[in-house]
């Protein structure tokens, strides 16, 4: 009997988990107007549906597997009090909310909506504004950041966070979403196996994208536009980076994309385009760039430091003002099968492949990072002269970089 | 009516005209002579405004020459070496000079003087060193213009030419014109001339008739006095 | 001297070497466009080339016309016409017809390649214009080396000194300069240095157009200022009208005190 008793409540509890999974409501004249509330008296497993309205509300615990979900977009208003939502339970769905109003500080991070040590989350269809930092997932597993849109007003580096920011998470997928005027606009930390798709980061103070100590990481198809200095890939092992698009990041250090001690990565069909550095490197060894497309940048790619057994090959370097820029002699990375818009040799024997091999550091780039002002005499005769007597015979700059089979045509 | 006071002109060191004092108030052919360096180039291009003096004043019919161009439309004048565009034909030349001087010309006339309907078409870098001087002549005297000035005019002519052009020469003088001629042939000279101007040093050293010349020097071939008026200068 | 302008204008067009200049840039344009099939590079390598050529054509055509037109000249010196208006009339004369070949002799290769239906079409307004202005500044200058010397052989040997100081020697000083002291703030001096060659400020427009993603990678302050917004463009664009003003006036200057 006793047992029994037991074992009904068990029963009960279960079913009342798997089919009487409710729905509550929350909205300004309900007689549930808080979303807190609503948490608290909700079970696991609930659908907790926020009507269309505002909300004054801050520090929400999400303590419970739940599905929060807004309905034509309902406005929480944090009141620039702090943290807005956060989730430390797994299987959280948030989806279709208006947050706006974190509030700025210090000394913490606060964040719209914060993931903490929680697996299975999905969080999409949630638009940020007025924010310090976006969504924060942090030693969080296995969730999915999928179509969001978060727009910051992000005026200096030191007071603004980042739009979406992970943390010691793994196996996190993001995904179509937007993120403008933030300090970075998607940054991991020290965060594996992540997924960053289709997503477009715009206009942001720091990086597009940003990665420190992450590895074994793919982003591909997203396009990162005008950013203080476009995409920062740092400290971190076989990521790969495929069919991105890197555009007008312009100033003195901006770049489309900087390499710093990176290894084993993977650099293959992305677009840079009208960047100051399209790809500044250093200290990156054993990477792959292949049929990328350089147009008009300023440099197509500038090499800082040691380099190692890099190869670039069948790109298109396509009027761009420098196309590579090397700051030492020693040269130990590959470059064959690219096509240069400004190779100026013949195909006598109609392979399609230059039959003089193109030299694509100038001893006018070596004279820019020696000396920068004489940038200005940038297409001067006199500088096409001595580039030319370099190219002869090279002194300054590294006698073995070459692509010996430059194509004809470009890819 | 031409005035001209105490001109100077030197090139670099050299000094070309050394105070020409030179009134031609009458109508009549005058002949500029001298020897080679003379000045008598320097002085007709200093009456047209093409050289500046150094000092000294000149004026043409009262009016000084100074910062005022329009004055030349009284002249006509004739350069020592034809040479014109290459591009043009003879007979937009002729119609370019007349667009430039805004004034209708009896080229028609002179053209056929100068039988020259059959190269009115041609270009000039296509005519012979004759026929230039011919082409020349036409756009100097086609103007009706009180002053008319000849940088040896006889130049590379043919023996007919020259007979219309002496012709020519002498209608305009009975219209009662100036008429300024530099030549090296003396028996033009002396058929043409009423009075000559000599210039010696950058100076006139002698101004008259060819008569007055002649019993100056007591010499009564002209060419000899000319030479005279050398040898003169050389004691 | 309108009417001279006119002259002197029907004159050079009909003279052989415009033919020659035209043809030069008609097959120029033809080459590099069909040949490459491609617009952009086309364009690319047409600025490099014409910043150099335009001045070596405007000097030599320039000095040449002078001191073949001499005696007739000196026929129109003879006429009733203003000094300064033969001698800017048959300037004008000159730098418009070189100007019309550069035109029409690259503008037909690239209308026929479908230039108006491209994004190149400003880079090409850009060439033409810069082309324009170093015509009329290059042809001004050789009038003027022209008028001070009656030799022809002195006026073409430092015509041609002129081009190569201004299109090569100059840079080389300059660069020398920037590198021996390169420890001292130099942007004001580099944008100062530029100003006073006219085929540097060409460049300078072009690289404002080509360039201005690696343009904008330097630090200074004063470049920033200067490339990074229209003063650049605007600044360059004064300085070689005061190119042409100058020289011009000056042919009007010399031309009044001189002696044929």
């Amino acid at each position: 009997m006793y047992l029994n008793k037991y074992f009904i409540l068990a029963i009960m509890l279960f079913l009342n988990s798997l089919m009487v999974s409710q729905t509550i409501e929350v909205c300004n004249t309900c007689k549930l107007n808080s979303l807190k509330e609503a948490i608290s008296i909700a079970k696991a497993g609930d659908t907790i549906v926020v009507k269309k309205g505002t909300y004054k509300e801050f520090n929400i615990i999400v303590d419970k597997p739940l599905t929060i979900k807004g309905e034509n977009y309902p406005v929480i208003d944090g009141g620039d009090q702090g943290e807005i939502l956060r989730v430390v339970s797994d299987n959280v769905t948030i989806d279709g909310l208006f947050i706006i109003n974190v509030g700025t500080s210090y000394t913490s991070d606060h964040a719209a909506i914060r993931v903490v040590r929680s697996e299975n989350f999905l969080i999409q269809n949630v638009v940020l504004e007025k924010l310090f930092f976006g969504i924060y997932i942090e030693k969080s597993s296995n969730g999915k950041i999928y179509h969001n849109k978060i727009i910051g007003d992000a005026q200096d580096e030191y007071n603004s966070g980042n739009g979406i920011q992970l943390w010691y998470s793994k196996n996190v997928i993001v995904e179509q979403n937007i993120v403008q005027k933030v300090r970075d606009g998607i940054y991991l930390e020290f965060s594996d196996n992540i997924l960053i798709n289709e997503n477009i980061s715009t206009n942001n103070l720091r990086y597009g994208l940003h990665f420190m100590f992450s590895n074994d990481d793919l982003y591909t198809n997203n396009t990162f536009e005008n950013n203080g200095a476009g995409v920062a890939v740092m400290f971190s092992k076989r990521i790969k980076m495929i069919h991105n698009t890197f555009k007008k990041n312009w100033g003195t250090a901006a770049f489309g994309l900087l390499l710093k001690e990176i290894n084993d990565a993977e650099i293959k069909d992305n677009v840079f385009e009208e960047n100051t550095v399209a790809i500044n490197i250093e200290g990156s060894n054993r990477v792959h760039y292949s049929n990328n497309n350089f147009i008009s940048n300023g440099y197509a790619i500038k090499v800082l430091g040691a380099c190692y057994t890099n190869v670039f090959e069948k790109n298109n370097f396509l009027y761009n003002s420098f196309d590579i820029s090397y700051n030492s002699k020693i040269n130990d990375n590959v470059f064959q099968h690219n096509y240069w818009s400004s190779y100026t040799g013949y195909d006598l024997d109609k392979d399609g492949v230059g039959d003089v091999p193109y030299r694509p550091v100038k001893l006018f780039s070596y004279i820019v990072n020696q000396t920068p002002e004489t940038i200005i005499l940038m297409r001067s005769l006199f500088i096409d002269i001595i580039d030319f007597s370099e190219k002869v015979s090279p002194v300054f700059t590294p006698d073995n970089l070459l692509d010996m089979s430059p194509q004809i045509e470009r890819y | 009516m031409i005035r001209i006071e105490q001109l100077h002109k030197k090139f670099g060191k050299n000094k070309v005209l050394k105070g020409v004092d030179l009134t031609i108030s009458k109508k009549g052919v005058f002949a500029i002579l001298g020897p080679n360096g003379s000045g008598k180039t320097t002085l007709i291009k200093a009456l047209l405004g093409m050289v500046i003096p150094d000092s000294g004043s000149l004026s043409v019919g009262d009016i000084s020459i100074k910062k005022d161009w329009k004055y030349r439309d009284q002249i006509d004048y004739l350069p020592q070496i034809a040479n014109f565009p290459a591009n043009l034909t003879v007979k937009e030349l002729i119609s370019m000079i007349k667009d430039l001087r805004n004034r209708p010309g009896e080229d028609k006339k002179l053209i056929t003087v100068f039988k020259l309907e059959p190269f009115l078409t041609k270009k000039l870098s296509n005519l012979s060193g004759g026929t230039k001087q011919k082409v020349n002549l036409v756009l100097t005297l086609m103007f009706d213009s009180p002053i008319i000035i000849l940088d040896e005019p006889t130049t590379g002519l043919d023996p007919i030419a020259l007979i219309h052009l002496k012709k020519i020469i002498k209608e305009e003088k009975s219209k009662g014109k100036i008429i300024l001629i530099t030549s090296h042939i003396m028996s033009f000279v002396e058929e043409m001339a009423d009075e000559i101007v000599f210039l010696l040093e950058g100076k006139v050293y002698f101004k008259g008739t060819i008569e007055a010349l002649k019993t100056e020097t007591k010499e009564s071939n002209f060419e000899h006095a000319i030479a005279n008026l050398l040898t003169h200068e050389d004691a | 001297m309108l009417k001279i302008l006119k002259y002197s204008f029907f004159d050079l067009i009909r003279s052989r070497w415009s033919y020659v200049y035209l043809l030069f840039y008609l097959l120029l344009g033809s080459v590099l466009l069909f040949l490459n099939n491609d617009l952009s590079k086309a364009v690319i390598t047409l600025m490099n080339v014409i910043i150099i050529l335009v001045p070596l054509i405007g000097t030599i055509f320039g000095v040449m016309y002078y001191y073949n037109s001499k005696e007739f000249t000196e026929l129109l010196l003879a006429q009733p016409i203003k000094r300064s208006s033969i001698f800017i009339g048959q300037y004008l004369g000159v730098a418009l017809s070189l100007s019309m070949s550069l035109t029409i002799g690259l503008g037909i290769p690239f209308a026929l390649y479908g230039l108006f239906q491209s994004n190149e079409i400003w880079d090409f307004v850009l060439l033409l214009v810069t082309g324009a202005f170093l015509t009329l500044i290059f042809t001004a200058l050789a009038f003027n080396i022209a008028l001070y010397n009656e030799n022809k052989i002195k006026g073409f040997s430092y015509s041609i000194l002129l081009w190569l100081f201004l299109a090569v020697i100059y840079d080389g000083l300059f660069l020398m300069s920037l590198i021996a002291f390169h420890s001292y703030p130099l942007d004001s001096f580099s944008i100062g240095a530029t100003m006073f060659n006219p085929i540097d400020l060409s460049r300078i427009l072009i690289l404002l157009k080509l360039d201005i993603s690696a343009l904008l990678g330097y630090t200074g302050a004063v470049f920033q200022k200067f490339f990074g917004t229209g003063f650049g463009l605007l600044i360059s664009i004064i300085a070689l009208s005061f190119w042409v003003v100058i020289p011009v006036l000056n042919i009007y200057r010399k031309s009044n005190k001189k002696d044929f």
